[in-house]
């Protein structure tokens, strides 16, 4: 039976992707950066996950346009990297689970997730930026990934107590595979940000904390933040945590949290990321 | 039981920001269109080729594609635009994102990421024009 052994999650910030591209990750900017990512790539070696579950969004470059999905699950073989304005990032080609995809794809929609089911679709930075985060320089991805997109940018977005249930729907799918496989879900996105208008550049570290607190002990508390808080307190972008609620849902009532790292800034952006474990597999 | 969470004319009570709805994306239909055209490295050569002639292929309004031609963020975004379809502009461009939405806050690029560095721009005062805070 398939099971869900970790949760992560992490910003995706398309600067950190063209950073890692172009070689600059050991400047004194991005620095900082990669070596909060130095535990959790050393830990992915060891944990060898055969699938991860990706949740992030997609920036304009697959859907957004002509189709606007609220939540988007990817079915095909592979994923190509979009070319977002300057090229497809150099990363190997996402390889795709079809068979959990579509056992995903029947469950949640029986558990009342009327999802958006994508045949075929490009990945941009959101779903590669993570990957390149925890992997490194590769040829191949070492895993297979399914990605789920959610829509973040037009409002109304999902809510984040939605995303928690489908987080939850997606432990019970996962759980209901016969196949023996080692599942990672990730929520990716965040944190405090803000790309648009005036206001742009805002960070909020207190809230970005409170929230990195409330994955672990608070989760009823995270659960009731409305959209219209996230737009106020993290940011027009930072709306993109809803997607963390996925993860964290996923995992159960209990975790335990395994590493953590904060860090404005990246570009626009509050850095942060956190690996969790299932409390009921730390305990087993 | 059906809720609805607070009305939708709060999002207009956020400083300096401009929330993009439904009915935004609709608007900015063409111009959108325009944006994601520029994932095509043909499609790039021939806007910098002629940026006029080329814009002149969307349905796009005058003011927007006078603002596309002027660059003008923020006016793009009165428009109707947001800003991950407008990166496709700007990264054609040669711009970092940090570059482009630095543009819309009244601060040279440099200021800009001077702020970002030192932690970027505080919430407080930023999160309610009604209620100051």
């Amino acid at each position: 039976m398939a099971r869900i052994t970790a949760g992560v999650a992490t910003s995706h910030v398309p600067a950190i992707g063209a950073a890692f591209d172009q070689g600059r990750a050991g400047d004194d900017y991005w620095k900082p950066v990669f070596d909060g990512y130095q535990w959790v790539k050393q830990w992915e070696k060891q944990e060898k996950p055969d699938v991860v579950i990706l949740c992030y969004n997609d920036h304009a470059s697959a859907m957004m346009l002509d189709v606007v999905p609220t939540f988007a699950l990817g079915m095909a073989e592979e994923f190509t990297p979009a070319d977002e304005g300057w090229g497809p990032r150099p990363v190997p080609v996402v390889q795709g689970h079809i068979e959990l995809a579509a056992h995903l794809a029947e469950q949640l929609v029986i558990d009342e997730f009327d999802l958006t089911l994508m045949n075929s679709m490009d990945v941009d930075h959101g779903c590669t930026v993570p990957l390149s985060l925890m992997f490194g320089q590769v040829e191949e991805w070492p895993c297979r990934v399914i990605p789920l997109a959610v829509n973040v940018t037009q409002f109304p977005t999902p809510s984040g107590n939605r995303c928690w249930m489908l987080g939850e729907a997606i432990a019970h799918a996962v759980e209901s595979f016969p196949e023996d496989l080692n599942v990672q879900i990730w929520g990716t996105g965040g944190m405090s940000h803000q790309l648009q208008g005036p206001r742009a550049g805002l960070i909020n570290p207190e809230f970005d904390n409170a929230f990195l607190d409330g994955l672990i002990d608070d989760t009823d508390r995270l659960r009731a933040i409305t959209r219209l808080d996230y737009l106020r307190e993290s940011g027009s972008e930072g709306i993109e945590l809803i997607m963390w609620l996925i993860m964290r849902a996923a995992l159960g009532e209990d975790v335990e949290e395994l590493h953590r790292f904060y860090h404005v800034p990246a570009s626009n952006t509050a850095v942060g990321h956190i690996v969790l474990r299932p409390r009921a597999l730390v305990t087993a | 039981m059906r809720t609805r969470l607070y009305p939708l004319e709060d999002l207009e009570d956020i400083p300096g920001t401009t929330v993009f709805t439904a009915k935004r994306s609709r608007e900015a239909y063409h111009l959108h269109k325009f944006c994601m055209s520029l994932m095509e490295a043909a499609n790039r050569e021939a806007f910098k080729a002629d940026e006029q002639a080329y814009l002149a292929r969307f349905r796009m309004s005058e003011a927007q594609k006078q603002a596309v031609l002027e660059r003008d963020f923020n006016r793009l975004i009165d428009l109707g635009g947001n800003i991950y379809f407008l990166v496709k502009l700007s990264n054609t461009d040669g711009w970092s994102t940090q570059k482009a939405v630095s543009s819309m806050t009244g601060m040279t690029a440099d200021e800009y990421a001077a702020m970002m560095r030192a932690g970027g721009r505080s919430p407080e005062g930023q999160r309610s024009k009604r209620e100051g805070n």
